[in-house]
């Protein structure tokens, strides 16, 4: 019986010590600092909102822990010990491991803004950051979001929900273009705007002003606008969590760099999800993968190394999701923001402007490489398999049927699609599959 | 827009304000002409008047007095009644010494003649009761005294008891309805008067209120999810409001089931409608059907703009709209008005737990074609359509598209649909509560047809009667409508339909072994947050299936589709597709490294 211990308690860390559990009998510990148990992290919005209490974000009941003898350990681990293998806590107190899971996640980033760490500026990333986050937003008259990507407009839906004002600082000339192509991102660009907030695209934010107890009370952007404001969420991406680790002799860079099995270089200490850097990158996948799904993935794999039957981290296609206020959104394969060279793609947009999908095709082989889908609900199984059997962009079209996810009654737009594949090719005649 | 709503709001709270006032609004008034429209037999008339002489042609207010002045009449009618016709101990000392043959004591039935020979209406009634209720007793021979004295004491107790109220008194059942008929016949005032002005100042205001404030939510932003601030809510979240709102429903239906005379100027409110429908009168239930109505069809509007952007939600809610409307509430009235039986033709034994009871079968087959058709008909639903359409839609065809307690726990009890215990322990409690309900529906309707087929009263000893009036009382009455309802705002909407209705229990039980009908998962793409759990009125902890790519195949799902409407990464799907794979593994897709089964 082995003495695993797991820092972190986030998607990664309980995935990794629910499967171990599942396979052995080892001796598991999860310490954690944010929370005595599991949440979603992902769902800390609808708190703020009043979608649901902090409780019901918490995926499993607390007597399940007991019950599936996963012990649980709320402190801060302040150093490791990989020598001894031996972990110190803040309150001094040490423990030992035999094999140890850095599942620690990240923290939002700072790039030296002044007046990043007055009051009232945050990131939105733990469960203390909600906690912080309903205290400065009260009574406030306006909140301004910095950085354009999933987390800053899930910030501004938050505020909207409290009736608070939002300006949205977007460095870039589009909402989130270094990964959504040009025809969506100008989807969530007018969504946002429908949503009454106040959108600023190619704006960057100079300094944070503080009132004279020292919280934020205006933005300068970089255009030397001044904007009054009391609370400042900052949402330029997140940065692995790695900072305790200096002197503990693994190695790091952005991330803890990891094998394929997720090992670090300190033999029985592994990484995993959002703190993880990988040596090698997989093909068309970034080094540190800071996604829900892929921290998941990285849990399930480590446990069946962890349990002797080892296993390297091979996620199959990509694919992802999230929701821009009203428009959901789902991603299979890839779908960069710029065409690559052997790229060619078919794009389809509903006359409402709220629902689209964008297929990525080989231009020599036909095959599809990727699809987005705004508004409109894929099945996973589908595009997975037909991504793994490398099907052309002509059998997806006529097959569409298959791959829809919505609700019984809802519109369909399949016909619609189909004919616009064929008026825009000449010579192609395709047939929808019924 | 906030302006058209706080209007609306106002309009409704005056409404509704008006209405409870009106409760105590009307004066009561008992005169002759009431009471022999109403008390037909001519001693018991006699009997009231008397007793009743000092009430005569006074105003009274407010209801609660009047009905404590009736009440008092009838027990002191009954008290007297037991006080000069009940069988004396000196009586029956009498009977055993005129019994008396040598050591033995052989009872003739005869003998009553002895002890009471008068021609006066006491001792005439004692005879004819004492010879109907212990003809048994004629020829027998006792050995000991005690014995015969108890068996006599026997006969004069159930005589006590059954004979004399019944003949010379009131009965408790006929005390409960005379309470309530003489209340509203003697009910005067503004209300009566002018039925139709306070239709307008307390309906009308009420629907208008809501409609100011329901129907500017259309501009509340671009169609999508609302629920913000429902946990920060007072109103939904348990807060003041939503206890001060349950404590009302709980005491309507406390009033509607069990002292409905109370709120006899709310029904008088309602009798012009009535007329107008049915060509009579209106009684309780049609206040209740009414107000039930325009609550499914007011809170069917905010449904349909709530969830606007999703087809599946309004096609429903339209649905539970029009079966509420047209066949809860307006074809069995009009059945009536055409001297047809009441029938309410979309609602399913043992739901409709009377259904067999022995007068519904008689006012049926009585009725001629369209009787028998309604006979057929019910019985083709609980045998053919439940089975056959749960089979191929799932329980949902019913419980959430037809069913009137699911309309109303669909519209009315959408605001409070997160309050549902998702616990595993709430679960147990469920199964089993749910499937001894209908075990008990299934015992009393067999009883019950039993007693219609045999003519006997009791099975293994059993009343027929008393059980049905048991699950009447405590089932039909406390269950489905004081919990079932008036818990919403405490317990989630569907507190009746999870723990206690038998129908849903059947319909599950075909929805769990045998039925296309399951809510798929979308490959790997949950994430855990729980807006599907946390809005599932059933209480069905929709994730815990969801994050491990399971199917969700549960007994209890009504099909109601929020899940899927609430989860922001398109997770969840209502579907009916083969049986095959329904109880798939469940499989996370996405991971390569192995084939994850979670």
């Amino acid at each position: 019986m082995k003495n695993i211990v797991i820092i972190g308690n986030g998607i990664s860390g309980i995935t990794a010590a629910r499967h171990i559990r599942k396979m052995s009998k080892h001796k598991i510990t999860v310490i954690s600092a944010e929370t005595d148990h599991f949440f979603s992290r992902t769902a800390l919005m609808y708190v703020y909102m009043g979608h649901m209490r902090f409780d019901n974000i918490k995926p499993y009941e607390n007597w399940f822990w007991k019950k599936n003898k996963i012990d649980l350990v709320r402190s801060y681990v302040s150093s490791i010990q990989t020598g001894d293998k031996m972990l110190v806590l803040d309150d001094g107190s040490t423990l030992n491991y035999d094999v140890l899971i850095l599942a620690v996640g990240s923290k939002p980033n700072k790039f030296g803004w002044p007046g990043q760490d007055l009051k009232g500026v945050q990131g939105l990333y733990s469960f203390q950051d909600l906690e912080s986050m309903q205290q400065y937003t009260e009574n406030i008259e306006r909140g301004v979001v910095v950085g354009g990507g999933l987390i800053g407009v899930e910030m501004a839906e938050m505020l909207l929900s409290r009736n608070i004002p939002v300006t949205f600082l977007v460095r870039e000339e589009s909402f989130w273009n270094v990964v959504l192509p040009r025809e969506e991102s100008e989807m969530i660009n007018r969504h946002i705007r429908e949503h009454h907030v106040d959108l600023r695209l190619s704006t960057e934010l100079k300094e944070i002003l503080p009132d004279e107890n020292g919280r934020a009370q205006a933005v300068v952007t970089n255009h030397g606008e001044k904007i009054s404001c009391q609370f400042v969420g900052l949402t330029a991406g997140v940065s692995p969590n790695i900072g305790f680790l200096k002197d503990s002799g693994i190695e790091t860079q952005r991330g803890i760099m990891v094998d394929p099995f997720l090992l670090t270089n300190v033999p029985d200490v592994y990484a995993i999800g959002d703190c993880a850097q990988f040596r090698e990158p997989l093909p068309n996948r970034r080094p540190v993968e800071q996604v829900w799904y892929t921290g998941r993935m990285m849990g399930e794999v480590v446990a069946r190394t962890v349990c002797g039957k080892k296993t390297a981290y091979k996620p199959g296609v990509w694919f992802n999701s999230a929701k821009f206020f009203d428009i959901e959104y789902q991603t299979y394969g890839h779908v960069w923001s710029q065409l690559k060279e052997n790229e060619e793609q078919f794009y389809w947009e509903h006359r409402d402007g709220k629902k689209c999908l964008k297929f990525v095709f080989d231009k020599a082989s036909r095959k599809l490489l990727g699809v987005n889908a705004f508004g409109i609900r894929i099945r996973h199984e589908v595009l997975d398999q037909w991504l793994n059997e490398g099907r052309t962009i002509e059998f997806v079209l006529e097959n569409l049927k298959k791959a829809n996810f919505d609700p019984e009654f809802f519109k369909r737009h399949e016909s619609e699609v189909i004919d616009l594949y064929n008026r825009q090719n000449a010579g192609a005649n395709l047939n929808l599959v019924k | 827009m906030k302006f058209i709503k706080t209007i609306g709001l106002a309009l409704f709270l005056v409404g509704f304000g008006i209405f409870n006032a009106s409760f105590f609004l009307n004066q009561f008034q008992l005169n002759e002409k009431i009471i022999h429209t109403y008390i037909t037999d001519s001693p018991k008339q006699n009997l009231f008047k008397e007793q009743a002489s000092a009430l005569m042609d006074q105003q009274i207010s407010p209801g609660f007095t009047f009905v404590g002045e009736v009440a008092a009449i009838f027990e002191a009618i009954n008290e007297e009644a037991l006080q000069s016709y009940s069988i004396k101990e000196d009586e029956i000392d009498k009977i055993i010494a005129n019994a008396r043959k040598g050591d033995a004591f052989s009872f003739q039935i005869q003998v009553l003649s002895e002890v009471y020979p008068g021609n006066d209406p006491v001792s005439a009634f004692k005879r004819k009761a004492f010879s109907d209720y212990g003809n048994w007793l004629d020829g027998r021979s006792f050995d000991d005294r005690e014995t015969f004295r108890s068996n006599l004491q026997n006969v004069a107790g159930n005589i006590k008891e059954y004979g004399i109220i019944s003949q010379k008194g009131f009965d408790t059942y006929t005390i409960k309805n005379l309470k309530y008929s003489l209340t509203k016949a003697a009910s005067i005032g503004p209300v009566n008067d002018n039925p139709v002005k306070y239709l307008w100042l307390t309906y009308v205001l009420c629907i208008a209120g809501a409609m100011l404030y329901i129907l500017p939510k259309i501009k509340d932003g671009p169609p999508g999810i609302k629920n913000n601030g429902i946990f920060h809510s007072a109103m939904k979240n348990v807060g003041w409001l939503g206890i001060l709102t349950g404590t009302y429903l709980i005491l309507f239906y406390i009033f509607l089931y069990f002292y409905p005379e109370y709120m006899t100027t709310w029904i008088i409110m309602v009798d012009p409608i009535s007329e107008f429908l049915k060509g009579s009168e209106a009684g309780r239930f049609f206040l209740y059907g009414f107000i039930y109505t325009l609550c499914i069809l007011v809170m069917g509007v905010r449904m349909l703009i709530k969830y606007r952007h999703s087809r599946y939600q309004m096609v429903r809610t339209v649905s539970v709209m029009f079966f509420q409307t047209a066949f809860a509430f307006l074809i069995p009235e009009i059945l009536l008005r055409l001297n047809q039986p009441y029938f309410d033709f979309k609602n399913i034994w043992p739901l409709d737990y009377d259904f067999f009871f022995d007068n519904e079968l008689s006012t049926l087959v009585s009725s001629g074609g369209l009787g028998i058709f309604m006979l057929v008909w019910g019985i083709a639903l609980i045998l053919i359509a439940v089975p056959v359409f749960v089979y191929f839609f799932g329980k949902r065809w019913y419980c959430s598209w037809v069913c009137g307690c699911g309309g109303l726990a669909e519209t009315l009890g959408d605001p409070y649909r997160q309050l549902s215990d998702k616990s595993l322990k709430a679960w147990r409690v469920e199964r089993i509560l749910i499937h001894a309900v209908l075990v008990f529906a299934v015992l009393m309707t067999v009883g019950v047809l039993y007693t219609y087929f045999t003519g006997t009263g009791s099975l293994m000893g059993i009343s027929t009667y008393k059980i049905r009036e048991v699950y009447g009382a405590w089932i039909g009455a406390g269950f489905a409508g004081v919990v079932g309802t008036g818990f919403y705002p405490l317990m989630g909407n569907r507190v009746w339909c999870r723990f206690g209705c038998p129908l849903a229990a059947y319909l599950g039980l075909v929805q769990r072994f045998k039925s296309r009908f399951r809510i798929t998962t979308n490959g790997g793409q949950c994430i855990s947050c729980g807006n599907c759990s946390t809005y599932c009125e059933m209480g069905i902890d929709v994730r815990w299936y969801a994050q491990r790519g399971q199917n969700i195949v549960r007994s209890s799902c009504v099909g109601c589709g929020v899940c899927s409407s609430v989860c922001p990464r398109g997770v969840l799907n209502l579907e009916n597709r083969d049986e095959n794979g329904r109880f798939g593994k469940p499989i996370l897709i996405g991971n390569d490294s192995f084939k994850v089964e979670a």
